[in-house]
């Protein structure tokens, strides 16, 4: 039921993914922060049931920032080594014990200036797309970013384009979202643009 | 006295030491002479083959150096059966990063690991350590061009021009008074007068050394040279004639 969605723009990438905590007909919170920090300049928004996210994300952020200290902070790994390392390891899972996770990767690769987005999904898919969404959102949204993105758009202009994107989901979608964190990844590196509730509220 | 404390590798003598190891690195002094030579645009390594008799079959390509990826080589100096196993675990972890990450591995951490397995030998299993130093020569995309160096004890470091192997001595203080940021060709005839003294007084000749050369084509891909006979006979006259007026003047 997760929605997760982003986009990239001149300079940077927006995730953005629903707050929504719940399994069957019980909401355990509407505050949960779905999009996971993972480098100083990348990011991933998570679908999923919340152990493999939880899990999944864990285990991809810690490596990541293990390798770094690793090299003495001397090697930075870039979004796309770092989007085959996530769906490697998902390939490795996949003929033992699954992580059933579909997740939008962001980041900055800061060698190239440049921002990328990957879309990579629980049978360890990986694509890197311009815009992109997770789950039943994608039927929803897919068709607002063909219509309205531009390349090398600016960051008010795709921002605008994730704000129709929660919405249509709000005014169509059957599942009630009433909150969406959104962040944004640029050279200055991973954060918040706006929340529907504050994840640290516990 | 130390006789007692250098049969077992993974223990220390009194004195600290850990005799199989530097017994070891006394092996490789007696191995044939590498030279290694970081340059502006590429990285140098020459190396003296010890050819025993005439007998021997000449090497289908190379005696000394190594290819461990697309952007990674090394020459070998000691105890070559040893080496090849070195070599073996070299490729397999250059080739597993890159699948991992779809990228090329980081020089450093190549070199790293390759030591990371000699010390195993020197702590655990009572194993012997490997007989074999390296000059890792290598490109990428963090820092460039680098040369390391590392020894049986495991231990690595970084250089600029380095010689091991035998009368590796005499070869860095020719470099330390002549090293001064080469161009690839000005290193190719600076390996070539380092390999010069140490072979000492036997003249260089090209069936006695090798000569790679490591760098980029215009795409930014990492070339592999091993010069040929003609290439390295222009290489050895240059600095013949170079010498030559130097002694004339």
């Amino acid at each position: 039921m997760d929605s997760v969605f982003g986009i990239t723009y001149k300079g940077g990438v927006i995730l953005a993914t629903d707050q929504t905590n719940a399994r069957s007909i019980l909401t355990y919170q509407h505050n949960l922060d779905k999009i996971t920090n993972l480098t100083s300049h990348s990011a991933m928004g998570v679908s999923g049931p919340n152990c493999d996210m939880v899990n999944f994300t864990e285990y991809i952020s810690k490596n990541l920032q293990l390798y770094e200290l690793s090299s003495h902070g001397t090697i930075k790994l870039s979004p796309y080594a770092q989007a085959n390392f996530a769906r490697n390891e998902l390939a490795k899972a996949l003929r033992k014990g699954p992580f059933q996770v579909n997740v939008l990767l962001g980041g900055y690769d800061t060698k190239k200036d440049v921002p990328e987005l990957y879309f990579m999904d629980y049978l360890a898919a990986l694509q890197k797309i311009k815009f992109g969404a997770q789950g039943y959102a994608g039927n929803f949204v897919l068709s607002i970013f063909d219509k309205e993105y531009r390349e090398d758009m600016e960051f008010e202009a795709a921002l605008k384009v994730i704000e129709q994107c929660i919405q249509e989901l709000h005014v169509r979608f059957l599942i009630n979202q009433p909150n969406f964190i959104i962040k944004k990844i640029d050279k200055d590196g991973v954060s918040v643009v706006k929340f529907g509730a504050d994840p640290a509220d516990t | 006295m130390a006789r007692r404390y250098d049969s077992s590798t993974t223990t220390f003598s009194p004195e600290g030491r850990l005799h199989q190891v530097e017994y070891a690195i006394e092996a490789i002094n007696n191995a044939g002479t590498c030279v290694g030579i970081l340059a502006k645009d590429g990285i140098v390594m020459a190396s003296e083959s010890r050819i025993t008799t005439g007998l021997l079959a000449p090497a289908k390509n190379s005696e000394k150096t190594y290819k461990l990826s697309s952007h990674a080589a090394c020459n070998v100096a000691g105890l070559t059966a040893d080496a090849n196993i070195l070599i073996d675990q070299a490729r397999l972890r250059a080739g597993r990063y890159l699948y991992e990450y779809q990228e090329a591995i980081p020089i450093e951490l190549l070199v790293e690991f390759v030591c990371n397995y000699k010390q195993s030998y020197t702590q655990y299993g009572g194993l012997r350590p490997f007989g074999v130093a390296f000059l890792f020569a290598g490109y990428d995309e963090y820092h460039g061009f680098q040369l390391y160096q590392s020894d049986p004890s495991g231990n690595y470091s970084g250089w600029k021009a380095t010689v091991i192997g035998a009368n590796n001595q005499a070869g860095k203080s020719l470099l330390k008074t002549e090293y001064e940021e080469p161009s690839v060709e000005e290193a190719l005839q600076l390996a070539v007068k380092v390999l010069n003294k140490t072979m000492d007084g036997t003249a260089a000749s090209t069936e006695k050394m090798e000569l790679f050369k490591m760098t980029l084509d215009k795409n930014g891909e990492c070339v592999h040279h091993i010069l040929t006979k003609e290439e390295a006979q222009a290489v050895v006259d240059a600095v013949a004639a170079e010498s030559k007026t130097d002694t004339d003047s």
